[in-house]
């Protein structure tokens, strides 16, 4: 059992969380929270294979390392998006549903 | 089992308790200060892993700039009336059942990963010295996989604009509205003025070292997206507006350059985003410092919103 | 240092302008304001449709692929990038239906006089083009983290596209649609991550060579599947698609179900014939194979029911991504993949020309009811006759497009002895008969009172939408030379015998 295998199997149990937080959890904000702990964890997942490849004299393997940080900021970059919609959607109609209303399914489009 | 082991074991088991609680948490305040402190831990495991660089960037990223984001929704929905359950109980059930059965298939690849371990560790060492830089990960964010920092830029970029898209169409080329409207002088603008400056510096730091150091444009972007989000929450500087051309310039930058560099590149025959022989530290930090300017003006006006008033007097 | 030979030496940096090209557009328009977003699209996508050609032209005239290295640095350490065969064509249909898009683009995104820019104009331009960049971005990249990146490209540029009005509505459906997105990304990362850990790279060249047959290849296609396929809105996973595609502004619609849901299905293809052939398993396809089957028979039953319009369209895109999926559980047969990328490409035509007929008629009458459509074909002759055209094309009436899409697939599955699913090409051939002529026939009576057009419809947008449904029976008539171009870089699969 090494650091590695740990914080791998962190890793594991944190994706199961985070995937059933954004599958089961209705309210939106709670499952963009979720899905930044499924991020989290593949992430850590990822960190866990890096820290295997440790050689070279280097603590761990660079390039997944480097990835990760890249990986930090898109899924920033999602979440700030979600908020904004979130945000929006609940300026226009005062609530946080996903869910269709009846009458809003059947209403007229005007695009042109 | 020696200290080091014992840590992380316990630090993983707490990782874990704090990401339950943020699942199943009754109210999002609670969820969001359960998040936050989440990712405090989880930079602490970043750096269990050896892995700095990345600590430094999910500390101030995925802890203090994403709670900021997160807790600044929290307050504006507030009022939201209340969202009525979507899946039954055997829907939960089976996205139980799932979700345990994708980790345990994880656990398994976990403990079965080959040994040793493939790694890309000694091809990055060895190619270090011709870069110019002392960081493996600077030089894979910039050198080896430069087309994927590039692509990654554009992609920061383009989450603004469809951040923007979101405005009302009357408001558009205006200001975001931001923060609590404090008066001046108050006790929040007196913290920013005494810390920002402080925090700038940290970041322009940050991003110098980072060519040998940890470090490096992302994390030190990150903090000053910080300091600028304390400013437009303290009052104390004001929020550009959409359409101010400054303001598109600065976002604009880091692609711009590193794009430019490497089209000059192909067209000098060496190859796209290729750097010159023995002139490549220096063109890796002209990028790095509009990346550091463009990533910290995208971080911080995502956390901002799309404009909410009219532009003009 | 970078090592020997970079780029293949004939159109190697043309892959490099592929991305390049539209990049720069974004940065163009970002800084110009949405005044001059409209010029530099339609300039730069003319452009791009030349790149496309000449890449085509490249991997053609070697009959192999063409290669990048980015930086000059080689894979594992480096990123490569790869046109082969099925790169070559869909770069050149996406060129082709941005470039339509573009020119189809309504009044309402252009920028009035007096003002600098409005939030429609800059917005749509910027989204139009990062939509391009994705795609090509999906298509050229050999490494499956650039791939991770390309997708979350082609995933921001989406979304917005879809909110793009503004309306509750389509609010709602963007972020649903955000949310699938992102749960099919973090699977994909979830596998790409697992792939790395257990091979010691992320270059699709190099994973093919050194992969085995264990759990951990088993978990990680499994996981990456099945993101992919919520990306593409594969049945049971395409409840997002519906309200999302109807929602958009029709040329923004046009540009989601005919590009960007190929894009996750391109990946899933790479995947499966190219990271880990026939290592995927008998079951696995045929999994695949009956949730095609499913999505065929459901979107083709729930589109006759539809009373709008745009909904019957995007029910229509639920059904037809369906057909892509008939080649995995076929995957031993070569007409299979052939038959699946050319009801990619011919799908791509139709569909864009569908959603931009049914754009211009719901803007002479204001709504789309399929019930109240009677007088438009009087109105729009052009316009129906074209949506006609596509439809006849998504039916797969000869000598469309779709048709020979049907014939590959027919064959591929007697071939294969898999006779159940020729049964299920065929009931949804009758299918999408069906539900065509539910749409069509009302727009082809006479309404008591004339229809008068609130405004001339711009005849430029009509030749657009007509010349996107010509594409689509063009590539059925001509099919010999394409299938000889998706053929380019398969290694493992015998020559293609056209049925």
């Amino acid at each position: 059992m090494s650091i590695a295998t740990i914080f791998g199997i962190c890793a594991a149990c944190l994706v199961g969380l985070g995937l059933y937080g954004l599958i089961a959890q209705p309210q939106p904000l709670r499952k963009i929270l979720a899905f930044n702990i499924l991020g989290g964890g593949i992430f850590l997942l990822f960190g866990a294979v890096a820290r295997r490849g440790a050689a070279a004299g280097m603590g761990g393997d660079p390039v997944p390392q480097a990835l990760v940080i890249t990986g930090i900021v898109v899924a920033f970059s999602a979440t700030a998006l979600g908020v904004a919609i979130l945000l929006r959607l609940f300026e226009e109609t005062g609530g946080t549903s996903l869910r269709d209303t009846p009458k809003e399914s059947q209403s007229e489009e005007t695009n042109s | 089992m020696n200290v080091e082991l014992v840590f992380s074991l316990g630090l993983a088991l707490l990782i874990l308790a704090v990401a339950g609680f943020v699942i199943v948490a009754r109210g999002s305040f609670a969820a969001i200060v359960g998040f936050v402190a989440f990712g405090l831990m989880l930079s602490l495991a970043w750096m269990g892993l050896s892995a700095p660089d990345v600590a430094l960037t999910e500390s101030a990223l995925g802890g203090g700039v994403t709670g900021a984001l997160l807790l600044g929704a929290c307050a504006r929905l507030r009022r939201a009336s209340d969202v009525e359950e979507t899946l039954g109980l055997v829907g939960r059930g089976a996205a139980l059942v799932l979700c345990l059965g994708v980790t345990t298939g994880l656990v398994g690849v976990v403990l079965c990963l080959p040994d040793p371990a493939p790694t890309l560790a000694p091809v990055a060492k060895q190619s270090l010295a011709s870069t110019g830089l002392g960081n493996a990960v600077t030089a894979t964010l910039m050198v080896y996989r430069a087309l994927d920092t590039m692509l990654e830029k554009v992609v920061l970029l383009l989450a603004l604009v469809a951040v923007w898209s979101l405005a009302p169409d009357r408001f558009w080329g205006g200001r975001p509205v931001f923060g609590s409207r404090q008066e001046k002088g108050g006790p929040l603008s007196f913290l920013a003025r005494v810390l920002i400056p402080i925090g700038i510096l940290v970041g322009i730091y940050l991003f110098w070292v980072g060519a040998d150091a940890p470090g490096g444009a992302f994390a030190g972007g990150a903090i000053i997206a910080a300091m600028g989000i304390l400013g437009f929450f303290a009052g104390v500087s004001a929020v550009p507006a959409v359409s101010a051309f400054r303001l598109r310039v600065a976002l604009a930058a880091g692609v711009a350059v590193f794009l430019g560099v490497g089209l000059a590149g192909l067209a000098a025959g060496t190859g796209f985003l290729t750097y010159p022989e023995n002139f490549a530290k220096p063109v890796i930090v002209l990028i790095e410092v509009a990346m550091t300017l463009s990533i910290g003006v995208t971080l911080a006006l995502l956390v901002v919103g799309p404009p909410g008033e009219s532009f003009g007097p | 240092m970078p090592p020997e030979a970079m780029a293949s030496p004939n159109a190697g940096g043309f892959l490099v302008l592929a991305l390049a090209l539209p990049v720069a557009g974004i940065l163009l328009v970002f800084l110009a304001g949405g005044r001059y977003g409209r010029g530099i699209t339609l300039a730069l996508l003319v452009a791009g449709v030349g790149i496309a050609s000449v890449i085509a032209g490249g991997v053609w005239r070697t009959g192999d692929t063409v290669t990048y290295l980015a930086g000059g640095w080689a894979p594992p350490l480096g990123i490569k990038l790869r046109a082969d065969g099925l790169s070559a064509a869909m770069i050149l249909v996406t060129s082709v239906v941005t470039l339509a898009a573009g020119l189809y683009a309504p009044h309402e995104f252009r920028v009035p006089p007096g003002k600098p820019e409005t939030r429609a104009s800059l917005s749509f331009w910027v989204l139009l083009l990062s939509v391009w960049a994705a795609m090509n971005a999906v298509f050229l990249g050999n490494d499956l983290f650039n791939l991770y990146v390309a997708l979350e490209l082609l995933t921001f540029a989406g979304v917005p596209l879809v909110c793009l009005s503004g309306t509750p509505l389509t609010l709602t459906a963007a972020l649903r649609y955000l949310l699938f997105a992102l749960l099919g990304s973090a699977l994909y990362l979830l596998g790409a991550v697992l792939l790395y850990g257990s091979y010691g790279t992320l270059d699709i060249g190099l994973l093919a060579a050194q992969i085995r047959p264990e759990p951990a290849l088993w978990l990680a296609i499994a996981l990456m599947t099945a993101g992919l396929a919520a990306k593409t809105a594969l049945f049971p996973v395409h409840i997002w698609l519906p309200p999302a595609h109807s929602g958009a502004p029709p040329a923004a619609s046009a540009l989601l179900s005919a590009l960007v849901v190929k894009g996750s299905f391109f990946l899933i293809v790479r995947l499966w014939f190219d990271v880990a052939p026939r290592m995927t398993g008998a079951i696995a396809g045929q999994i695949l194979g009956a949730m095609g089957a499913g999505a065929i028979v459901f979107g083709g039953v729930v589109a006759l029911r539809q009373a709008r319009l745009k909904l019957l369209i995007a029910y229509s895109t639920v059904a037809q991504i369906g057909y892509l999926f008939l080649m995995f559980p076929l995957a031993a047969e070569p007409n299979a993949l052939a038959g699946g990328m050319f009801q990619a490409i011919s799908h791509a035509f139709a569909k864009a020309a569908m959603f931009m007929a049914a754009g211009l008629m719901a803007g002479v009458l204001g709504h789309d009811r399929i019930a109240d459509l009677s007088g438009i074909g009087r109105a729009l002759p052009i316009t129906v006759f074209a949506f006609g055209l596509a439809a006849l094309s998504l039916v797969g009436v000869p000598p469309s497009g779709g048709f020979f899409t049907k014939c590959l697939l027919l064959s591929a599955s007697f071939t294969a002895g898999q006779w159940w699913w020729a049964a299920v090409i065929l009931i949804g051939g009758l299918l999408a008969g069906g539900y065509m002529f539910r749409a069509l026939m009302p727009a082809l009576t006479d309404p008591e009172i004339p229809l008068t057009l609130p405004a001339p419809v711009s005849r430029v947008r009509e030749i657009v939408v007509l010349a996107l449904a010509v594409c689509a029976f063009l590539v059925g008539m001509f099919p010999q030379k394409p299938i000889e171009l998706l053929q380019i870089g398969r290694v493992h699969l015998p020559e293609v015998a056209p049925p």
